[in-house]
């Protein structure tokens, strides 16, 4: 049951089949089977049953608030929820309970949607392993997986070696496992460069990252102002478009918002892609790409031919440098962004009480780590007078230059790109702590962040399981404000590929009666 | 180093057109010589840290590592109020800096900066009308110090100690 799509378990709650109760507690058990992934940070059991225990009472009445209503849900803890402690896995705001719901989460809530607890992430969405966080590091659900278990003892490694679990990806990492591992039905992420579609990738997951203005930052911590947007994890892509459509649209709270009417996003069912011209860029065949990887990014842009679409090769230029870019505008925001943290009016406070300053400094020696104090460092020095035209405002000039670069492919007649999400599939824990968080971010983000940078929409679509078991899968770009067209191809493309279901190898020995097999079967892709 | 983003004189790229279009080996090699430099290729592969693996950088790197002294950490940690901490913390400087220097052979003569994606529409107003507020408790409530309606601040007008006045770790 915990595998049905949002539609599916929507109208077993509707016909009664199950109660947003007893969805609820089997989620919240199910949370507490999996503790081990370390995907929660904080679980808001105690809400979270009452907010069923309403919900419960409208579908007796008959005045359900909508699809999402009674659906169990995560979001990530750079999301700020009322009465719940959200801490951007950091020490800085260990313990800070904020007054007020994101919008996001708002409009999550008014339809009725249940909020089971904040995922963990890397600290203040730095990183691209979800491995920096003062909550520990989070595993991802697919190295117990009897897919991938059953590779290794193939390849004559031990299948049951604890140490050896692999990451999800990150930032969201936690809201990736969250949503991989059957907990929940849809979790919000965050994607800056790359952190919702990242871990989805890695995770076997639908990872939204809708078109920067489209959905409200409000209540987001923000990491870098001009790229965030908050990011969407489902199981199927139809689930995505739901999520979506609850949550597009203008708030007069974030000005960044635009104004105009958006949305339904309704997906229709794709019959003719014989329309459709995808671009394959040539610059995303970069050093590292797993050839593994590469053959599923060709293998897919075969399949869209052979089914009557135009896929023609294009060029973004200056893809080599938005990685630098990236890492010049980034640390940049986030110096101005970080300035508030200064243990005055919320988080944490040390002690000294010299002066001010000597007050702002302890507390923010104290609460922050070494990624978030070196790109503050890193960013104050990009702005400081003598550097400020020579990096932060060439780094804004070459932003033009890839934006421009994604629009003149766009002109010239493309309607989306397809390219890779990640380098390969999920690496271990050990492996992926030998280099450093910067390091790891400039390779993990070379697919996804000039999308940020241009403010387009992308989609991370699970294709495949590679030859060590663990899923793999494609990034597809869109026009700004094309999110409804996008899903609707991401959609076709599901149906196409047929990604297999995780079997929680595990799970399944302890929790048979968590999984009606008939509806697992049914489960993989309508 | 002088590198050009464009690959100027290359042939078009071909079409996408069901079989392999191309022989991955050959064609995937001068992709990478033309598209990806040796230089960036060995900082990806290095790790970014530290000078090693710059064929033509030279100089550069050079640059970077005497740009980063004493007195610009303690002028950083004074302006970020965010300590280095160790070497590792100035290392990391360096190499994040060395990595920025890259984008020098971008030529972007003629380009205007963007600030925002969203350059093209107005920033709009909206009516000033107060819908809400009055949440002083809610507000004073994550606060450690507070007296009444005041958050409690230690005296500003103390500049914090210099460098030399406070622990050495961060002294190269």
């Amino acid at each position: 049951m915990l595998g049905l799509s949002l539609r599916e378990i929507s109208a077993a709650l509707k016909q009664g089949q199950v109660s947003p109760k007893e969805l609820c507690q089997k989620c919240l058990s199910l949370i507490k089977e999996t503790r081990f992934l370390n995907a929660y940070i904080t679980v808001a059991e105690k809400k979270a049953l009452q907010q069923a225990e309403e919900s419960e009472k409208r579908y007796e009445k008959g005045q359900s608030l909508g699809i999402l209503d009674g659906i169990p849900i995560a979001v990530k803890d750079n999301f700020s929820t009322a009465g719940i402690e959200t801490t951007c896995a950091s020490n800085m705001l260990k313990g800070y309970i904020p007054p007020y719901n994101a919008t996001v989460v708002q409009k999550l809530l008014d339809q009725g949607a249940i909020l089971l607890g904040k995922t963990n992430l890397d600290e203040f969405a730095m990183g691209s392993g979800s491995t920096d966080s003062i909550f520990g590091p989070v595993r991802n659900p697919w190295s117990y997986s009897k897919q991938y278990r059953e590779k290794r003892k193939q390849n004559h490694h031990r299948a049951d070696e604890d140490s050896n679990w692999l990451i999800t990806g990150g930032s969201s990492g936690g809201s990736a496992a969250a949503v991989s591992a059957f907990t929940c039905f849809a979790a919000l992420g965050s994607d800056t460069g790359g952190s919702t579609r990242n871990p989805a990738a890695l995770c076997g997951l639908v990872g939204l990252k809708p078109t920067y203005g489209l959905v409200s930052r409000y209540g987001l911590i923000p990491l870098v102002n001009s790229m965030d947007v908050p990011g969407i994890l489902t199981r199927c892509v139809d689930d995505a478009a739901i999520v979506l459509d609850t949550l597009a649209g203008h708030d007069p709270k974030d000005s960044t918002t635009i104004q105009d009417s958006v949305g339904p996003f309704i997906l229709p069912i794709l019959k003719d892609v014989s329309k459709l011209c995808i671009g394959i860029p040539k610059e995303y065949n970069a050093p590292g790409l797993s050839s593994e990887m590469q053959t599923l990014w060709y293998k897919a842009a075969d399949l869209f031919e052979s089914k009557g679409a135009k896929v023609v090769e294009v060029s973004l230029p200056h893809t080599s440098y938005s990685i630098i870019c990236y890492q010049i505008l980034c640390p940049a925001e986030v110096a101005s962004n970080m300035a508030r943290f200064d243990g005055l009016e919320y988080g944490h406070r040390c002690n000294v009480n010299v002066s001010t300053e000597a007050m702002y400094a302890a507390t923010r020696r104290e609460g922050f780590n070494d990624v978030v104090r070196g790109r503050i460092l890193s960013g104050n020095f990009f702005l400081l007078k003598e550097n400020y035209d020579d990096y932060f405002v060439k780094a804004q000039k070459v932003r033009r230059l890839i934006a421009n670069d994604f629009m003149k492919v766009f002109n010239s007649g493309v309607d989306f790109l397809l390219t890779p999400t990640t380098l390969s599939d999920a690496m271990p824990y050990l492996e992926f702590i030998k280099e450093d968080n910067r390091t790891r971010s400039s390779q993990d983000d070379i697919f996804t962040q000039s999308v940020n940078m241009a403010g387009l929409p992308a989609v991370n679509i699970p294709m495949a399981l590679s030859s060590q078991g663990l899923p793999v899968g494609l990034q597809l770009i869109g026009r700004a404000f094309s999110d409804q067209q996008l899903l609707t191809v991401a959609k076709w493309f599901e149906a196409q590929v047929q990604f297999p279901v995780i079997q929680f190898q595990e799970l399944m020995d302890n929790c048979q009666a968590f999984f009606q097999h008939e509806k697992m079967a049914s489960v993989s892709l309508k | 180093m002088a590198t050009s983003p464009a690959v100027e004189g290359a042939a078009p790229p071909p079409r996408h057109r069901g079989a392999p279009r191309m022989s991955r080996g050959s064609a995937r090699a001068s992709w990478e010589a033309e598209m990806w430099r040796p230089t960036l290729r060995a900082a990806l592969r290095a790790g970014g840290a530290g000078v090693g693996g710059c064929r033509n950088a030279g100089s550069d790197s050079g640059k970077a590592g005497s740009r980063v002294s004493a007195e610009l950490i303690e002028h950083l940690e004074r302006l970020a109020l965010v300590d280095f901490r160790n070497r590792e913390g100035v290392e990391r400087l360096r190499a994040a800096i060395e990595f920025a220097d890259r984008l020098r052979a971008v030529d972007t003569t003629g380009v205007a900066p963007m600030e925002s994606v969203l350059e093209d529409r107005c920033l709009y107003l909206r009516a000033d009308r107060v819908v809400e507020g009055n949440c002083v408790e809610d507000l004073l409530q994550n606060s450690r110090q507070t007296v009444e309606e005041y958050f409690v601040a230690p005296p500003g007008n103390i500049t914090l100690p210099k460098q030399s006045e406070q622990d050495p770790v961060t002294q190269n």
